[in-house]
């Protein structure tokens, strides 16, 4: 008989591996699935993680890299400061879209206008933008108990319809022969995160997105609060005891992960997006809450986590392209992913045992 | 300074060695659809992908297609194009409007890959732009919608307020008011092309109000299924013929009729005689199909419609000829003048007598 025990501590040495496990399994299944589709296994798995990198073409591909994953890691290690904590920002979806909006409000006020101080004002406002737009769930739940799950989740449908909003109204481009959708941010060049170095696909978010995760793990090793973060998210009343404020932190946590969603939006629609379009948001504030668990919540992880899937949307879409695979499998790919990394966290958290022993340490 | 323009100089030799030369004449093309949707999604994307493979069917070993779909817009759209164009395609047809900017800078990247942008306004040498007069059809629509009504409340589920979709109702309102002065109209804005639930919702809304007729600037079939299961409520196919919901509640439909268009492109590029266009066809070129009118619609009003389909189709009519006036009560078009082309394009008005506000 095969018994599950819970370790006392969750082991380290699963807490890598489990990722990496996570990977072959998905490989595996994903290829299983590949050849019920009629296509190569082994040439699909090639082409969404060798060909991105190494193949022919691999110059340009490198280069949408950066651009696929600055957004996911900035989001990302936001969100994993509060989800260590135990503060669930589900809604980085709408706190992406109003920092876009917000920024780019800035930029398109200005225009036509130059100046070097337009694009910062326009950084601070895309920061700030998803910063209140997260207090909204914050401040509920501080003063009145709400599920922030919940309110942050509803706001991203609000956000989205303040988008379409936008879109078609407030920030519709005057010379767009009545179509929706703004000003191109990117050909207008006081406002344009545009690559810094040609050729790169390194943007003024992905320098950001890099910072972050900087800050993000000192903040976690060495300053107080990522030591009252960790202490929460594993003993709430030990944390009361040791004087952490849970509301501060709940404040904090949604604040902060909020304004780096923000900025993310901003970064992608003065970027490679350049439109506030009804449809600017392709799902990156979800996308991210795999990320950060995939890299086990830790800053690092999460940059590696974002690369690789940043990785499968590149190359799922080569393999779309290339093979004629459909769309919605490259989905069930991507979500085996997550499946399998939940499924492998049991190893983290509890030991196998044969036999029908006594338990030890068991709840 | 100098790494930045190393980078860029190698970048584009790279871009041009991998693509290669193209400009004359070819034995074999490769064709590229990127499209908004997913292949089978029943009305828009399906219908362009049906198109694309009657052009393969057609053109035979002469032609290769690829294809990619539910590109969201944005990035991703130009990443998609970028691999194609990487991949070697010659000819690129990108499915919808909001490809449009991601268009025009991939395709001044690659100056001898030919792009095709649906319904959209900015072109480039490499760059035309393809749409359907898809008005024509919604006259006719129009015409049965005013002719079939008995309660004169008809629901027109509206996808977004674009000029595209503003055109749809406004023609479709004038002609059911021509044959039916009390008919009045409700527009339900979706803010989707394709969204089978909030449109199933839509419709069954119009409905409780008391609509009728139902007509859709959007892809999906639940509003005929909704119309279905109401009863006595009579819909149209849109972008596809929706032939399965007739004779009821479908009585007949708009149909997007691509694949002329393809082959002909394609063709094109194959003789090395393919040129930036502007195209905007409608029932006339064929681009615009009206479907099968179903045994629903008596014989009479039947035979009323397809002569209004048919003077269309050969140029006498004019779907917005004057006298028109625009909602506020300010004039339009005089007695016996016609619309212009531009006004078309960048439409933003509701005509006189439609209800409520273009939302903005």
């Amino acid at each position: 008989m095969i018994r599950l025990v819970r370790r006392p501590m969750p082991s380290r040495g699963w807490a890598l591996a489990t990722p990496l496990l996570a990977v072959l399994l998905t490989m595996i299944a994903g290829g299983l699935l590949f050849a019920a589709l009629g296509k190569d296994p082994l040439v699909a798995i090639r082409t969404i993680f060798w060909d991105p990198i190494m193949g022919k073409n691999a110059f340009y591909y490198r280069s949408q890299l950066p651009v696929k994953a600055a957004p996911l890691v900035l989001i990302a290690t936001g969100l994993a400061l509060g989800f260590r904590a135990g503060i669930w920002n589900i809604g980085a979806e709408g706190q992406y879209i109003v920092g876009a909006l917000c920024g780019a409000a800035v930029g398109l006020g200005f225009y036509p206008a130059e100046g070097w101080y337009i694009f910062p004002l326009m950084v601070i406002a895309g920061a700030l933008g998803g910063f209140l737009w997260a207090m909204i769930p914050a401040l509920l739940r501080v003063t009145f108990g709400t599920s922030e799950i919940l309110v942050s989740l509803m706001l991203v449908y609000v956000a989205e319809n303040l988008l379409a909003s936008m879109a078609l109204g407030a920030m519709k481009n005057p010379d767009g022969f009545g179509f929706p959708g703004s000003r191109n941010l990117s050909q207008y060049p006081a406002a344009a995160n545009l690559e810094i170095w040609p050729g790169t696909g390194i943007h003024w978010g992905v320098i950001a997105a890099l910072i972050a995760v900087i800050c993000a793990y000192v903040v976690l090793a060495r300053h107080l609060l990522g030591f009252q973060i960790k202490v929460t998210g594993l003993a709430p009343r030990a944390a009361r005891f040791a004087g952490v404020d849970p509301k501060r932190l709940i404040v904090i946590c949604l604040g902060v992960s909020g304004a780096l969603a923000g900025l993310a939006g901003m970064f992608e629609v003065s970027g490679p997006s350049g439109i506030v379009s009804i449809d600017f948001n392709v799902g990156y504030g979800f996308t991210a809450i795999i990320v950060a668990f995939l890299g086990r919540l830790h800053p690092v992880g999460i940059l590696l986590a974002a690369l690789l899937m940043a990785l499968t949307y590149i190359g799922g879409g080569i393999a779309e392209g290339q093979l004629g695979l459909p769309s919605a499998a490259i989905l069930a790919f991507q979500g085996m992913l997550l499946f399998f990394l939940l499924a492998l966290d049991v190893l983290t958290n509890f030991s196998i045992r044969l036999g029908s022993g006594q338990t030890r340490g068991g709840v | 300074m100098q790494r930045r323009q190393f980078l860029a100089t190698t970048a584009a030799t790279a871009l041009a060695a991998a693509t290669g030369s193209v400009a004359q004449a070819a034995d074999k093309v490769k064709v590229g659809f990127i499209y908004v949707g997913p292949v089978n999604d029943g009305g828009w994307t399906q219908h362009h992908h049906e198109a694309a493979l009657e052009m393969v069917e057609t053109l035979g070993d002469k032609v290769e297609m690829v294809y990619q779909e539910n590109v969201p817009e944005g990035p991703d759209a130009e990443r998609a194009m970028t691999q194609m164009a990487l991949d070697g395609a010659n000819l690129i047809f990108t499915t919808s409007f909001g490809f449009m900017d991601a268009t025009i800078n991939v395709a001044a990247k690659f100056p001898d890959v030919k792009f095709e942008h649906a319904t959209g306004y900015k072109t480039a040498p490499n760059v035309g732009v393809y749409s359907a007069r898809f008005y024509e059809g919604r006259a006719v629509q129009g015409f049965l919608a005013g002719k079939m009504t008995k309660s004169n409340k008809i629901g027109y589920i509206a996808s977004f307020p674009i000029p595209e979709v503003i055109r749809g109702i406004n023609s479709a309102f004038i002609h059911a008011r021509k044959v039916n002065p009390d008919v009045e109209f409700s527009v339900i804005w979706a803010f989707t092309w394709f969204d089978p639930a909030k449109e199933a919702d839509a419709a069954t809304a119009l409905i409780e109000q008391g609509c009728d007729v139902i007509l859709q600037h959007t892809d999906s079939t639940a509003p005929q299924a909704a119309a279905q299961k109401a009863g006595n409520v009579y819909t149209f196919g849109q972008a596809a013929d929706m032939a399965e919901y007739a004779p009821m509640p479908r009585i007949s439909s708009i149909i997007d009729v691509w694949a002329p268009y393809y082959i002909a492109r394609t063709e094109a590029v194959l003789n090395g005689t393919w040129e930036s266009d502007n195209t905007w066809d409608g029932i006339g070129a064929g681009m615009v199909g009206i479907g099968e009118i179903s045994s629903a619609v008596p014989a009479d009003v039947k035979a009323e419609a397809e002569a209004l389909r048919d003077s269309i189709a050969a140029g006498e009519y004019h779907p917005f000829t004057g006298p028109l006036k625009k909602q506020d009560g300010s004039d339009w078009l005089a007695e016996g003048e016609t619309a212009d082309d531009g006004t078309l394009a960048g439409m933003n008005f509701f005509v006189e007598g439609l209800t409520g506000d273009i939302p903005s």
